[in-house]
């Protein structure tokens, strides 16, 4: 088994926090994982991307080569980065951010801001990618998150979590 | 300075198996190495080796200090190691050229210390976030002067700890810097990491002197072998210059055979050693008649280049260096005895693939696999080279990466 997931989006959405912890997850549920990245100088703005591979055995080369996930958190890192999908691979977009066809279209950015903050978009879409792969125990999962988050914000983070799992339930247009 | 403490070393490290950036596990590759001192300036991709020493060095009771740039920064670290410490410093591209300077006055004063060169594409500053493995040759012949170092090149987060902490006890035996040879992609990589255990940590002290202070030569020692140390504020006269030194460390510049004698012994110190300091990875398949040779995060393109061609059945055989300077020579030339072809994959425009041409002298074809601008090579390239052929090692520049 090897996973090759890639998420991308502008410079501050947490593009490469979310793939922390995914990567991060999949070990503490006994896999293995790498976490790459790639941005510019710039801390905000500019398309950053993160790239995470899970397997059940070694990881020799790091990067995706065909990807069988793509999250994209924005139109120009869709336009950029959605090129090398593999063959039955899956794409997942934030529905307010970016027109794409035949992706998994859901409005992760509009339910951030529902349970209160904007800021948490990356981890709505964690809450929806975890429960799509379900690779990892939710709980697992949820606790990974919150040791990867700012101390005081675990509340906000929980209910992120728990909104994009909704999502992914409610099942919405694939 | 403090004794080292595994138990306080772990605490401090504060998780049982971090799922961390080869960056923070050179930090902690360090402290498990014995380092209690960190001087250094900030660059990316560098940056956060230099902000996880800053954290958690003083509380194994050691100092980090950030100086005021990576000139200073390698003078104070060889300035602390002549006051007993074990120090370390980090840097990528533009500060690893400002410290060629001192990388040679700490050869010619034979001061241990480690060296984390995160490269980045240059050449000047380049692309700051890229990777890039730009830096091989200049790490082996970027300081003037007759010299020999140690240079290691981790491939993943797990070697970066492993070599860092390594790193420490070669400086102290041989009496150099070691230089550890990481990249922007292995040092902003995240992948967990096993903390060795207290049996693995073994700490390879520096060599005291063993006489009085009056018999003491703080430069004197057997052909091929590094001498005795007093450290600063022990007892012992110790004078310390870059210029050529007789056994008692005075300087002399107009004496021929004490520049050979001291030069020589010098560099035979590691040159001599070369087959104990060899440390490489083989992944051989009979019948090949193509291998590839590499090192540092290319060595896992090259694995996946492997893993591909056997799929298709193609043989190839891979010997990866994590020692890349001394040159393991006489390895490299065993690894091609039934070769044909030996491609090295590397993210620039052809440095190791010299090193090897020449160590093989036209025993086998040696070929390029050369990339740069940011992206790692993929195992597709590598494949291709295999398959078809790859760039001949005298090169011209063309439009591809």
């Amino acid at each position: 088994m090897r996973q090759e997931i890639r998420i991308c989006g502008f410079g501050g959405q947490g593009i490469i926090l979310a793939g922390v912890i995914l990567g991060e997850s999949a070990t503490r549920a006994g896999l293995r994982a790498v976490q790459t990245q790639s941005y510019g100088p710039e801390s905000r703005g500019g398309a950053a991307r993160a790239e995470v591979i899970i397997s059940d055995g070694e990881i020799d080369y790091p990067r995706v080569t065909k990807a069988d996930i793509i999250v994209a958190l924005s139109q120009p890192s869709f336009d950029k980065y959605a090129g090398d999908l593999a063959e039955g691979g899956v794409v997942i977009v934030d529905a307010d951010l970016v027109d794409a066809e035949g992706a998994r279209s859901q409005p992760f950015q509009s339910v951030a801001e529902e349970v209160g903050y904007k800021i948490v978009t990356n981890i709505v879409m964690l809450g929806y990618l975890g429960a799509f792969m379900d690779l990892v125990p939710a709980d697992v999962f949820e606790a990974t998150v919150l040791d990867n988050v700012p101390k005081g914000t675990e509340d906000l983070n929980r209910r992120a979590l728990e909104a994009g799992r909704a999502l992914f339930a409610k099942g919405g247009p694939a | 300075m403090s004794a080292f403490d595994y138990d306080r070393v772990i605490a401090t490290i504060g998780i049982a198996e971090p799922f961390a950036q080869g960056d923070v596990a050179c930090a902690y590759g360090a402290l498990l190495g014995g380092c209690d001192f960190f001087g250094g300036y900030p660059i990316t991709p560098a940056t956060e080796v230099a902000e996880t020493m800053a954290r958690l060095l003083p509380r194994t009771g050691g100092t980090p200090i950030q100086m005021e740039d990576e000139i200073a920064s390698l003078a104070a670290v060889i300035g602390a190691a002549w006051t007993g410490r074990r120090p370390m410093t980090a840097t990528s591209g533009p500060g690893f050229s400002l410290m060629q300077e001192g990388i040679g006055y700490a050869c010619m004063t034979e001061t241990p210390c480690v060296i984390v060169n995160v490269q980045r594409s240059g050449p000047s500053t380049g692309q700051p976030t890229e990777p890039a493995q730009g830096d091989m040759l200049q790490a082996r012949w970027g300081t003037h002067g007759d010299h020999e170092l140690i240079v290691l090149a981790p491939a993943s987060v797990q070697e970066c700890l492993d070599l860092t902490r390594k790193a420490f006890n070669l400086a102290e035996e041989y009496r150099t810097p070691v230089l550890v040879m990481t990249d922007g992609e292995v040092g902003h990589m995240r992948e967990s990491v096993r903390l060795p255990s207290r049996e693995e940590c073994e700490i390879i002290e520096r060599r005291p002197p063993s006489t009085g202070a009056a018999d003491h030569l703080p430069f004197g020692a057997a052909p091929g072998t590094s001498p005795e140390m007093a450290g600063f504020g022990t007892g012992y006269h110790t004078y310390v210059t870059g210029l050529t030194h007789t056994e008692k460390g005075l300087p002399t510049t107009d004496d021929a055979a004490a520049h050979q004698s001291l030069v020589k012994r010098q560099c035979e110190k590691i040159s001599g050693n070369v087959e104990d300091l060899t440390h490489v990875e083989h992944n051989l398949q009979e019948g090949a008649e193509v291998g590839l040779v590499s090192f540092g995060i290319s060595g896992r393109s090259a694995a996946g280049a492997v893993r591909q061609l056997r799929g298709q059945g193609v043989k190839v055989s891979h010997l990866r260096l994590l020692t890349v300077f001394p040159f393991p020579e006489r390895v490299v030339c065993e690894f091609a005895e039934s070769l044909d072809r030996v491609i090295v994959p590397e993210m620039n425009l052809g440095q190791m693939c010299h090193v090897v041409r020449e160590a093989l002298e036209g025993s086998a074809r040696v070929e390029r696999v050369s990339k740069i601008g940011g992206e790692i090579i993929t195992p597709d390239e590598i494949c291709r080279a295999v398959v078809e052929g790859g760039d001949p090692v005298r090169c011209e520049y063309g439009a591809g990466g």
